[in-house]
């Protein structure tokens, strides 16, 4: 192997290899440390004992503080709930807006495609934060409300779930429809026209031949939402409530409020077994099919 | 999906989509501090905003931040990407494709979290990056960014004929000039629309910068962040409001920039 | 410079002391535990023009790449101009190759496509755009020297390939399907063209073709691939009427083909016994002995029909006109013999007047011994 390709394998194999790959070694071991009042706030992984010799300090004990916590497990579970419904209900407002603008003739289409992108390319924080002015209790939607006297008193819709749900979904829509839109643009049009001279009414054209046939779409679109969606902060953050339990946000309290870093080590690195692994495990499969 | 049922589902999801932004807006000109109480119209929160020094210096930090991350993922993710699609068999290929892919499916709380630890081991052994500011966060950025450039680029890498890089070797060029010469003139698109992303993404993330920032390093979102935490508050819809214009400009110069390039191009 | 001609007409590969100018010996490529090129031995001479025929996927262009340098052989040798080729790469190769794909460089304008190469090589910005606009002027491109590739139609960037691929002189021009994509019409004027270019450039072509009209047409001699082995190599006529074997002899045009015995093998008379014809008297030949299996072929023009039994010969049939179609100068014809076996013939319609052979006819089928082609294998 000559030197230049070394160099251009190395670039990128050096910073991945140093600040993607190493990072996780580090956040092993340090879930293997005890919390301590210091800077860095944790045990280090050798010490000298009184006799000379080095001795490895690690315990499983920030492991067992997770399997008998309730709050770990319901964190977890409550992220994959919160996570599902949302990617559910992003595919259900998605869908239809998908197959308009596939459908749509030219200019229309093009500019309904950028409509959808075009959120995007503003703040993700402060399109979060537009929800809050939305769901307050003397937000717009209840303003709105009352001054058409439909209720006589404020909803409460901040801080619970449903505000999460309606976060999660509004934020990654885009991720939903579009590559549900590169799908359907693909779809034949012959197909349908096929369908309906054999037979099928429009309704059943659509759960026949369309759905089907859009399977990918929507397993890649669901893909783009389930999986930021389970590690989310913010959303549940500004929206949720005191007992919106998921599992991005415990993590970030432990680390910035209770100051624990082996214990949020022990919940990263448990999050990465649970959550990602599985991911990373059907997209390969979804990959190896894509191949054959 | 046809008749009234198609047309009204996509009003829905488009006012949905738009409503939140156009209140955004609507509010930023609101003389009342409570937000989302009309009291008449005023452009003072803008004025305040301005004169806020922690939100234009973090504004700063944010923009030098994203430059630069933007600038080194296009170089990490094209070289991954190149390297991948190009470079046949190697030691260390099945490797690379996993980290490369990876940030991608990666919560943000778990990337932040480990090259912090990373960032704090490397000060107590190295002695570098001494404390944490721009660069830590430049490169926690550069990293999850680099893989989203990597997509881009391989994929545009796989559908580019590769007897062009052959033709150009045929005609006496030796493999970097081809490199300089063909591959990235012809995959360039791609690369802009990566480093777009890239910067955009870049501006955007909280939470990665959150946990690898430090004293004196505040980008704008943790700015907005710790303001926003605390309710809704006048002077951030107006920053939303600028953002959201700069946003609109943008597009309408690309668009106008594309059309005259595709009429110049039929003519 | 008077290339052609004198490869043509000088014919060295006939010359067993001429000089290769490209000589291959024993090389195979393998991709995994597949074959594409297997122990090819090919020797081709200085301003030849090499037709390469074969099936699809019988490893033509995995050939013309190792020529190139994008493919290394697994095993083997390959020397151009008396240099080995093992560990130069394809930037630092005497040739030049124009892609099946055209591969013109869409961010460049026509132009800068075609001095490209030139500017590698060091010259001049001035000189290798003047040379370009020469090379254009050659393909009639000069007009359009301003244009990027995609405002081309497929017939100009075939041309533009092409003159990249000529302009810089190179000793070897590797072709890779260059006409696949155009029209009968333009088809032919270009393999015109090409035949001109060579003749006044003096370079050795290398042609894939998928084509046997055109290898017939272009080429001094060729070689027929099959299954990543040069199964022969000869002039276009020698291929045609002499075909080593059966493959050859159906892949290059029609033919009858018939399955046997070698009967009596003297050497003043030879005669056959056939499956399909029975006893069939021909040429003595060497190397050929009693109860040897055999192959013969006939191509269709060879054969002759008549109304009357032939006299001059035993090698007649009698048969029956089954079908018959008339392609302008010439008429075709299956002639179904009285053993049921289908024989195609071939006759020019020189006579207008004569009162021609049609459907359902008796008539006799003969060819002379001269043409009929003993194979082996
Ligand atoms: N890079 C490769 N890896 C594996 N197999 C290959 C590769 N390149 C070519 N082959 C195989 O080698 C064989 C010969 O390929 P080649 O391209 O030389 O065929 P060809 O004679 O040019 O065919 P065509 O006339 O269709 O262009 C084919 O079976 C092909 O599948
Ligand atoms: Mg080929």
């Amino acid at each position: 192997m000559n030197w230049r390709r070394a160099l251009v394998i190395g670039i990128p194999m050096v910073w991945l290899g140093v600040f993607f790959l190493a990072p996780f070694f580090v956040l092993g071991r340090i879930s293997l440390a005890e919390a301590i009042i210091a800077r860095p706030p944790f045990t280090p992984l050798f010490e000298r004992a009184p006799d000379g010799t080095l001795e490895i300090i690690a315990s499983l004990e920030n492991y067992r503080f997770l399997i008998e916590d309730a709050l770990y497990r319901n964190a977890y579970l409550s992220s994959i709930r919160v996570a599902l419904v949302s990617t559910i209900f992003a595919l259900l407002i998605g869908y239809p807006i998908a197959y308009y603008i596939a459908r749509a003739p030219e200019p229309k289409r093009s500019i309904l495609l950028l409509m959808v992108i075009l959120p995007f390319w503003t703040s993700f924080l402060l399109r979060v934060y537009a929800w809050m002015g939305f769901l307050r209790s003397n937000g717009v939607i209840n303003n709105a409300l009352i001054s058409l006297g439909i209720i006589d008193a404020p909803l409460r819709m901040m801080q619970t779930d449903f505000a999460v749900y309606i976060g999660i979904v509004y934020t990654y829509l885009p991720f939903m429809i579009l590559p549900l839109y590169a799908n359907l643009t693909k779809l034949d049009g012959a197909l349908l026209e096929a369908a309906s001279d054999l037979g099928a009414s429009p309704m059943v054209t659509f759960f026949t031949i369309t759905l089907p046939l859009s399977l990918p779409g929507i397993v890649a679109g669901s893909m783009l939402v389930f999986i930021p969606a389970i590690g989310e902060y913010v959303i549940p953050a500004l929206l949720g409530g005191p007992d919106t339990l998921m599992i991005g946000r415990v993590l970030w309290d432990e680390f910035f409020s209770s100051r624990d870093w082996p214990v949020a080590s022990a919940v990263a690195i448990v999050m990465l077994f649970l959550v990602v692994a599985p991911i990373m495990w059907l997209q390969s499969i979804q990959n190896r099919r894509e191949i054959d | 999906m046809r008749g009234w049922f198609l047309p009204l589902a996509v009003l829905f999801g488009f006012i949905f989509l738009y409503a939140p932004i156009v209140s955004l807006v609507v509010f930023s000109f609101n003389e009342s501090r409570l937000v989302t109480v009309w009291g008449g119209f005023s452009t003072r929160w803008y004025g305040e905003l301005l004169r806020d020094r922690q939100i234009l210096s973090s504004a700063w930090v944010s923009l030098q931040v994203a430059f630069w991350s933007a600038n080194l993922a296009v170089i990490v993710g094209t070289l991954g990407a190149f390297v991948l699609t190009r470079f046949g068999k190697f030691f260390g290929r099945l490797l690379l494709t996993g980290m490369i892919t990876a940030p991608l499916v990666m919560p943000e709380v778990i990337t932040g979290l480990s090259l912090l630890l990373l960032f704090v081991s490397m000060e107590l052994t190295l002695g570098w990056p001494a404390g944490r500011g721009l660069t830590t966060i430049i490169i926690a950025h550069t990293t999850f960014c680099a893989a989203f450039v990597a997509v881009i680029a391989q994929s545009r890498l796989r559908s580019m004929d590769e007897s062009l890089e052959e033709a150009a070797r045929d005609l006496g060029a030796g493999p970097v000039r081809v490199f300089f010469d063909v591959t990235l003139p012809v995959i360039a698109p791609a690369l802009v629309a990566g480093w777009l992303l890239a910067f955009t993404l870049s501006l955007d993330d909280l939470v990665i910068a959150s946990f690898v920032s430090g004293p004196g390093a505040s980008t704008l979102p943790m700015v907005i962040f710790s303001k926003v935490r605390l309710g809704v508050s006048p002077d951030v819809n107006a920053l939303a409001t600028i953002i959201i214009g700069f946003v609109l400009v943008a597009v309408i110069i690309a668009g106008w920039l594309m059309r005259r390039a595709a009429k110049r191009d039929i003519g | 410079m008077d290339g052609r001609v004198i490869a043509a007409e000088s014919k060295p590969w006939q010359n067993p002391s001429a000089q290769p100018f490209i000589s291959l010996r024993g090389v195979t490529k393998r991709f995994g535990n597949f074959t594409a090129v297997s122990e090819v031995d090919l020797d081709i001479y200085r301003s030849e023009l090499f037709c390469l025929l074969g099936e699809s996927g019988c490893g033509k262009s995995t050939l013309l790449r190792m020529l190139a340098g994008f493919e290394l052989p697994t095993t083997g040798s390959i020397r151009i101009d008396g240099e080995d080729m093992a560990r130069v790469p394809p930037d630092r190769r005497p040739t030049n190759m124009m892609f099946q794909s055209y591969a013109l460089f869409p961010h460049m304008t026509v132009e800068k496509n075609v001095a490209y190469g030139l500017l590698r090589e060091g010259l001049k910005k001035s000189q290798a755009y003047e040379r370009a606009r020469d090379m254009l002027r050659m393909v009639k491109l000069e007009k359009l020297a301003r244009r990027k590739p995609d405002q081309l139609s497929g017939g100009q960037r075939q041309r533009v390939a092409l003159a990249r691929s000529l302009v810089k002189h190179p000793k070897l021009l590797l072709l890779d399907e260059p006409l696949g994509a155009l029209d009968k019409k333009l088809r032919e004027e270009t393999q015109f063209e090409l035949i001109k270019i060579q003749e006044t450039l003096g370079v050795t072509f290398i042609v894939v073709t998928h084509d046997q009209d055109e290898a017939m047409t272009l080429a001094t001699r060729i070689g027929v691939m099959k299954d990543g082995v040069i199964e022969q190599i000869g002039e276009p006529r020698e291929i045609y009427e002499t075909p080593r074997s059966r493959f050859v002899a159906d892949f290059i045009g029609t033919v009858n083909l018939f399955g046997g015995k070698v009967d009596v093998a003297a050497p003043d008379m030879m005669r056959l016994d056939l499956h399909e014809l029975g006893p069939v008297l021909v040429p003595p030949q060497t190397g050929l002995t009693h109860g040897q299996t055999i192959w013969g072929a006939v191509r269709p023009e060879r054969f002759s029909l008549s109304r009357a039994r032939p006299e001059n010969t035993q090698n007649a049939w009698e048969g029956v006109v089954e079908e018959m179609g008339y392609i302008g100068h010439m008429s075709q014809y299956r002639i179904r013999l009285a053993n049921g076996v289908l024989i195609r013939v071939s006759q020019s319609n020189r006579l207008r007047d004569e009162d021609p052979i049609s459907w359902d006819e008796n008539v006799w089928v003969s060819f002379n011994p001269a043409a009929f082609r003993v194979l082996t294998e």
